[in-house]
């Protein structure tokens, strides 16, 4: 059994790696791990301002910013999926493609979730940073641009890294629209030799794993370094005095 | 594209009862796995807790396992590939008796199991050291000190993360739909082939699940409520 998926590992490396291209749209691992990056690198400016909201002393602005984190966190992925795969081409009158479906709702759902990371590392600093920041004069925009943000997303860049582990499984899901990424050419594989559905799907689990198990580990190790780094000499002296 | 007519779907009762009884499935589904998921990741915790290397490393594993790989591979590695190495007796009827469900079952509750497992083991870190060492010495057992003193504080820690883990097993059963089970998210797609009411059927099965989600968020939130003033000097 594991010679024959090594044998079906061997025979369709390519394209679990990128898909059909150069031939056809890109695919695989490659595709993957682009929607993820697409997904959170463009979530993350959202996420932010989301978060700011949530925190905003107006509630014009706390109140749409809360509904949109309930109702993202509220209903399954998939649903989110459909709403985007319906809606877009409607709304924009043209055939929108699976991928850039995948990325909006990638976007959308993930900034919500992020918002919540980012609210929390904002929440989790001292008041007396605010506090300072604004008696030596800043504004508040200007402190949250250079005091308060810098040292929150620093804290919770771990957080940050598992959620774009998240953002990888969760790009799974693009199986059920056709979006061509690594799931789909597992499936396309176990369609193609229809005998051996349990190798193909044990590489294709394998295949996530070492991805994912990889990045996680990273995130744990840098959150080791994040909380060496806040236990850290810088503010020992800080708090000395008090 | 028609007008917007949500009665169209509401009081039509054929699509009302596609949609019903995928809502039940949801429910059946969610709440079979939840509870597979409690015993199993209480059982994960306990072999935790011993001090056998072999055993640890595999919870681990187990763990490790089920946190990294998506839950939608998950569940194909059952449907598709583990199903395929059953004797054929089993297959044929796992075949007759909704094998799809059964496995959807298993998939999510195994996975889910690793994700409360995780979260008792970190509730039960935080209670302090001084607390089973008390309980000892006050003549409790091992396990009693456990049942009575430990485990009541641990899952008061645990409650957040336990009730984010709920909610996120609710919304996973909607990926049952890729193997074949016919729950909210499968029947809505399907009442929407046949009325062509995208919209309205979406509008409808959101709510549902928004109200499912949100009744559990608030659930936890009575429940934390609850124990807090348990606890309260």
């Amino acid at each position: 059994m594991l010679a024959s998926a090594l044998a079906i590992a061997r025979d369709n490396w390519l394209l679990l790696l990128v898909g059909q291209y150069p031939n056809g749209p890109l695919g695989g691992i490659a595709a993957t791990l682009m929607l993820s990056v697409l997904g959170i690198g463009l979530a993350f400016p959202l996420s932010v301002l989301v978060a700011l909201a949530r925190i905003s002393r107006w509630r014009a602005l706390r109140a749409p910013a809360t509904a949109l984190v309930y109702l993202v966190r509220g209903v399954p992925l998939l649903m989110i999926i459909f709403w985007v795969y319906f809606l877009f081409p409607l709304l924009l009158g043209t055939e929108v493609p699976g991928f850039t479906t995948m990325v909006c709702t990638l976007v959308l759902y993930e900034s919500a979730f992020l918002s919540e990371v980012v609210r929390a590392g904002i929440e989790a600093l001292p008041a007396g940073q605010m506090d300072a920041a604004r008696a030596l004069g800043h504004s508040y925009p200007q402190a949250m641009r250079f005091i308060i943000l810098p040292q929150a997303i620093y804290n919770m860049a771990p957080s940050i890294l598992s959620q774009f582990v998240s953002t990888i499984k969760d790009t799974t899901l693009g199986y059920v629209i056709n979006v061509p990424e690594l799931t789909f050419a597992a499936s396309q594989i176990n369609n193609r030799l229809l005998t051996k559905p349990f190798e193909v799907f044990l590489i294709l689990a394998l295949t996530y794993y070492v991805v994912c198990f990889s990045l996680t580990q990273l995130a744990t190790w840098l959150e080791r370094r994040v909380a060496r780094r806040r236990a850290g000499p810088a503010l020992v002296v800080v708090a000395a005095p008090s | 594209m028609q007008g917007f007519n949500l009665f169209a779907i509401l009081l039509n009762p054929g699509f009302r009862a596609m949609l019903l009884n995928g809502l039940g499935m949801t429910f059946v589904v969610a709440i079979c796995s939840w509870v597979l998921a409690m015993t199993l990741g209480l059982l994960l915790l306990v072999i935790r807790l011993t001090p056998g290397r072999i055993a640890n490393g595999a919870v681990v594993a187990y763990i490790s396992y089920h946190q990294n790989v998506p839950t939608l591979v998950q569940l194909m590695l059952w449907y598709f590939g583990i199903a395929s190495l059953l004797p054929g007796a089993l297959q044929g009827w796992l075949g007759d008796h909704h094998g799809e469900v059964i496995f959807a079952i298993i998939g999510l509750g195994l996975c889910q199991a690793a994700y409360f497992s995780e979260d008792l083991r970190s509730g039960l870190r935080a209670v302090g050291r001084g607390q089973i060492e008390a309980a000892r010495a006050l003549g409790h057992s091992y396990l009693g000190s456990m049942r009575f003193v430990l485990m009541p504080q641990a899952l008061r820690n645990a409650l957040p993360a336990l009730v984010n883990h709920t909610v996120s097993l609710f919304k996973n059963s909607s990926l049952a739909m890729a193997i074949g089970v016919v729950e909210l998210t499968q029947a809505v797609r399907e009442v929407e082939n046949e009325s062509f009411r995208t919209f309205e059927v979406y509008l409808v099965a959101t709510i549902l699940y928004l109200g499912c989600s949100l009744t559990i968020m608030a659930m936890g939130a009575v429940l934390s409520q609850r124990a807090r003033l348990a606890g309260a000097r």
